[in-house]
């Protein structure tokens, strides 16, 4: 069988098909819509899942082959798919992501019963899942751009689901005009790609970069940096993404979180190691410093945020940051011919894509089953859910661990290898630039340690302490599927962090295809329990080592409970009230309390500002009302977006004098152009 | 790969038996630079033994995550510190991890603590866990940026490679990228240990605390396991900073004599850290909380000047 992988890719494709038509003839018939396009959606992501692992283990050459995927009608667009190793481990992505959402979905919108059209959700669910899994197989322009155009629709048909609220309504059209823009200057991108090269195949676009004046290349890497940026949401084009994602249903919003921004670190990928050709020092620096910046932006304005879901947000873009220090330090190493580091590098951004996605995917999955316990996304509402939702409870501690970097876990393993590119790229190069090396292996330690910061807050406001509303109190535990679906994400989770050398083995021909060298053999050692950094020499780790080490001293604990404290016993009491009748939960820390120091410490950039009302009868000191605002100002949206839109506005104002309405001005432009036309390229 | 399993047991053992003794000498030296006679330095022994036989209370809000919180940061904690070097240059477990696994580890510890802080719907525990969180976040550029220009120097993140690489000949404590790197690594172990110009760790008024604040509902075994884990982690790093800078006397071969000349050897220097550090303590005020950043930048700057001088000497 050789073609078992496509054959699994087609029955996938197949698959979502189905779903998403199912969900259309079942618009009415909610149960029966739920279970069949969820149902369909899980089927195919798990062909999926099988279909790139075999892909990525067999190598690069039995799976390397375009195939048709749809007879083409019009010349040029051919529908051509391709499953090589970058792709099949994109599609692993999608699909593994794609498996857990979709069960989870199974039980998560049941909520929706009743409510909203659960066929509709399903149907652009599965259409979703199906335009980014032909995001990531495209072996054609045409095929891709309209892949990409497809999933920017559905995605924004799942933003605006909940549409009757007015939050949800802008949020889809700022989605809507930002993805917009992204697909302009894809668009505008492939276009001078394809001014060299004359094809629109993938393969013809290898690397083209060489064939091309360096204006032109540094052209087409700006505008493929701003339009996947912007998808991927890089700081400063990151604008929508803390406003869309949380706005969606949960399983959406994890699936946009974990994956759709993902097809922009795709594209980027794609274009700049197998198309573009050998970069110019610069473009690695860019992206480096770009990763940098949004990664310590993102979790600083994570830290400002008491909606759960925004949090996650904010927390993708700096992972995206993160992604990208990895992938902007294999530029420039392939600018200087590393290639061994530039595959270390590009293993640890892509490395940490798919913990990523699996982490992400997890606490999104997560913030939706407390959202869909307690009714509310304000975490100042909730705590003590580790009582009422033990389980939801472990699966967010885990993701909390895990995206905190923190060892044994999966983010760890990335961000350690991120470290060791970083480090080693120092000794690169002898020009001054070689410092930014250690100084962005600062920043991402700031941003670790800062997230941890954020995620003992998510945590512990969330899921300790005492609830602190009547709907926290009230919550329970959510159904089997969904906790199903969080347990595939924490099973992701602990094997990608506890067997990282096994899994470096499945991006060799990935790297192999994108920097010629395969390094999973140098980057194992012990029979693959220590993971090196290239060298024993140079940095070894070993998180199922380290976990093992936990087992192994755990014993000495419990031996001095032997020795010493065998008569001691343990009893519940009260906490520590100093004297007063019971605590209350509103004496407990809130989320914003636990960001203060950080607001005040970094103010020169949040800009706090606080309105305090208070209304007393006799003294200040005993008001019968306080009321307390806290606002942090939104600096990208007052300073770059708001001038540029009164600019837009301003400018499109003057325009339309030009469209006055009558016809025979409408006939003079077109006779104008023709005419400029015919004297500029008739000749 | 084999194990070592002696050197483990070893360094476990003196992982365990060392870390009271440095903790009571700090307490014991500062107490007698106040004029005070101070407890004698063995008391934390007496301390852990009589918090072990105790009964606990745990408060009726807590989860299970305020029962777990102690083994984690008793456990990594004794981790971390076996892949330091201390007595020879080869940490037993440095196959395991090197300087990012153990602030990893550090970090794990911190976050289950500051959890742990949260757990008892006390607001001072918040208030710990917040100020730690954030405090800590601020350090950790500068620590990683000191260890960075030493591992950059060893061409290795492993300790053991680190150490063996200055070792003999290779040895430029005057080298002014090592002495800047010192310097910052010395700041962020004052503020990682909880020591005064950060934290206060003798201080009796919760809203001063830091670490303090989020034990205060810590009782008998549990604050045992919790306070003997921060004396190992205060151990860990003065060992780090010790064995990475000043390299010198680790027993190189493994015979007694070596190993007893580099216990010795060991102990002075934990010794001369330890006087440092009470001079500190005793010369300095505790700083106002939202002045210890400051302080904090002052060390990333010594890392930052500390990598900037590599390139210069």
């Amino acid at each position: 069988m050789d073609n078992l992988p496509a054959a699994l890719l087609n029955l996938s494709l197949t698959g979502y098909v189905v779903g998403a038509v199912a969900g259309l003839l079942f618009l009415r018939a909610e149960k029966l819509a739920n279970v069949f396009t969820f149902a369909c959606a899980s089927l195919a992501s798990l062909c999926g899942v099988v279909s790139s692992v075999m892909a990525l283990v067999t190598g690069a050459a039995a799976a390397n082959q375009s195939v048709q995927l749809l007879p083409s009608l019009i010349p040029y667009i051919q529908f051509t798919i391709r499953v090589d190793p970058l792709s099949a481990f994109f599609l692993l992505i999608v699909s593994l992501l794609g498996f857990a959402l979709s069960t989870y979905s199974l039980g998560y919108a049941k909520g929706f019963f009743g409510r909203k059209n659960v066929g509709l959700l399903g149907a652009f669910f599965n259409a979703l899942l199906l335009a980014t899994v032909l995001t990531f197989v495209a072996d054609n322009i045409w095929l891709f751009l309209i892949a990409w155009e497809l999933m920017a629709l559905t995605a924004y048909c799942l933003v605006s689901f909940d549409h009757e609220e007015p939050e949800t309504r802008k949020a889809g059209v700022l989605y809507f005009i930002m993805s917009h823009i992204d697909a302009g200057c894809v668009i505008l991108g492939f276009l001078l790609l394809f001014q060299a090269s004359g094809d629109y195949s993938f393969a013809s676009l290898h690397d083209i970069g060489a064939q091309m004046s360096s204006g032109k290349r540094d052209a087409a890497f700006l505008l493929f940096l701003i339009g996947f940026g912007i998808k991927a949401g890089i700081v400063p084009l990151h604008i929508w993404l803390p406003v869309a994602h949380p706005v969606a249903p949960s399983n959406v919003s994890a699936l946009m979180s974990g994956v759709i921004i993902k097809t922009g670190i795709y594209g980027l990928t794609r274009v700049l190691f197998d198309f573009l050709g050998t970069p110019p020092l610069w473009w690695g620096v860019t992206v480096l410093t770009v990763g940098t910046i949004s990664a310590v932006l993102g979790v600083l304005y994570a830290l400002m945020e008491h909606d759960l879901k925004r949090l996650l947000a904010y927390h993708s873009i700096e992972n995206i940051g993160i992604i990208l220090m990895g992938l902007g330090a294999a530029l420039m190493f392939l600018n200087t011919g590393h290639t061994v580091l530039a595959a270390l590098a590009l293993i640890a951004g892509l490395y940490h894509t798919i913990n990523h996605a699996s982490f992400k995917g997890l606490l999104f999955l997560g913030a939706g089953a407390v959202l869909h316990a307690t009714h509310t996304r304000n975490m100042e509402e909730m705590g003590g859910l580790i009582k009422r939702m033990p389980q939801t409870a472990f699966f967010f501690l885990i993701g909390a661990v895990a995206i905190s970097a923190l060892p044994p876990l999966n983010g760890f393993v990335s961000e350690w290898l991120t470290y060791q590119a970083l480090l080693q790229g120092f000794g690169t190069t002898d020009s001054l630039m070689r410092l930014i090396f250690p100084l962005s292996g600062a920043m991402l330690a700031l941003t670790g340690a800062l997230a941890a910061a954020c995620f003992v807050k998510a945590f512990g406001i969330t899921f300790l302490a005492q609830p602190r509303s009547k709907h926290a109190e009230q919550a329970h535990e959510v159904s089997a599927s969904m906790r199903f679906g969080m347990g595939v994400l924490t099973a992701a989770c602990v094997v990608l962090g506890l067997f990282p050398t096994q899994f470096v083995q499945l991006l060799d021909p990935l790297t192999q295809q994108l920097t010629g060298q395969q390094i999973s053999a140098q980057l194992s050692l012990a029979n693959g329990l220590v993971l090196t950094s290239l060298t024993e020499k140079s940095g070894t780790v070993s998180t199922l080592g380290i976990s093992l080490m936990f087992v192994c001293l755990l014993p000495i604990p419990f031996g001095l409970w032997l020795v010493f404290a065998r008569n001691s016993k343990t009893r519940r009491g009260p906490t520590w009230d100093c004297g007063q009748r019971g605590l209350t939960p509103q004496m407990e820390y809130t989320a914003t309390g636990f960001s203060k120091p950080i607001r005040m410490i970094f103010k020169a950039l949040f800009r706090p500002r606080r309105d305090v009302q208070r209304e007393y009868e006799f003294s200040p000191y005993f008001a019968t009302t306080i009321r307390f605002e806290s606002h942090v100002e939104e600096v990208f949206e007052r300073r770059i977006y708001q001038p540029l839109q009164i600019l837009i506005l301003r400018v499109s104002r003057q325009i339309r004098a030009l469209q006055a309405g009558s016809i025979h001005a409408y006939l003079l432009y077109i006779f104008v152009t023709l005419l400029l036309l015919l004297l500029v390229f008739a000749r | 790969m084999n194990l070592d399993l002696p050197s483990i047991l070893a360094q476990t053992a003196s992982l365990l038996l060392m870390a009271p003794l440095l903790s009571g000498l700090i307490k014991n030296w500062k107490a007698k630079l106040q004029n005070r006679r101070g407890p004698r330095i063995w008391q934390p022994y007496f301390d852990v033994a009589k918090f072990l036989r105790k009964d606990m209370v745990i408060s009726e809000h807590a989860s299970w995550i305020f029962s777990a919180t102690p083994y984690v940061v008793f456990l990594t904690a004794l981790s971390a510190g076996l892949m330091v070097p201390m007595i020879t240059a080869r940490a037993p477990m440095s196959l395991f991890g090197g300087a990012l696994a153990l602030v990893g580890l550090l970090a794990l510890g911190r976050f289950f603590l500051a959890l742990g802080g949260l757990d008892p719907a006390s607001a001072f525990g918040g208030m710990g866990s917040s100020r730690e969180m954030t405090l800590s976040a601020i350090a950790e550029p500068a620590m990683m940026l000191a260890i960075f220009t030493v591992a950059i120097a060893a061409g290795s993140t492993n300790l053991s490679q680190i150490v063996l690489a200055s070792q003999g000949p290779h040895w430029k404590f005057l080298d002014p990228s090592h002495a800047l790197a010192f310097a910052a690594m010395f700041i962020v172990l004052l503020a990682e240990t909880g020591r005064i110009p950060v934290d206060n760790p003798a201080t009796h008024l919760e809203l001063t605390m830091i670490h303090e604040a989020m034990l205060l509902e810590y009782s008998g075994r549990y604050l045992a396991l919790i306070e003997w884990g921060a004396s190992i982690k205060q151990l860990v790093l003065i060992s780090l900073l010790a064995n990475i800078f000043f390299p010198v006397g680790l027993a190189a071969e493994a015979t007694p004599v070596a190993f007893g000349l580099g216990l010795l050897f060991f102990a002075a220097k934990l010794v001369v850290l330890a006087g440092a550090v009470v001079l500190v303590e005793t010369t300095n005020a505790k700083l106002r909380l939202f002045r210890v950043p400051d302080l904090l930048s002052a060390a990333f700057i010594l890392a930052t000047l500390a990598l900037v001088s590599t390139f210069l000497f």
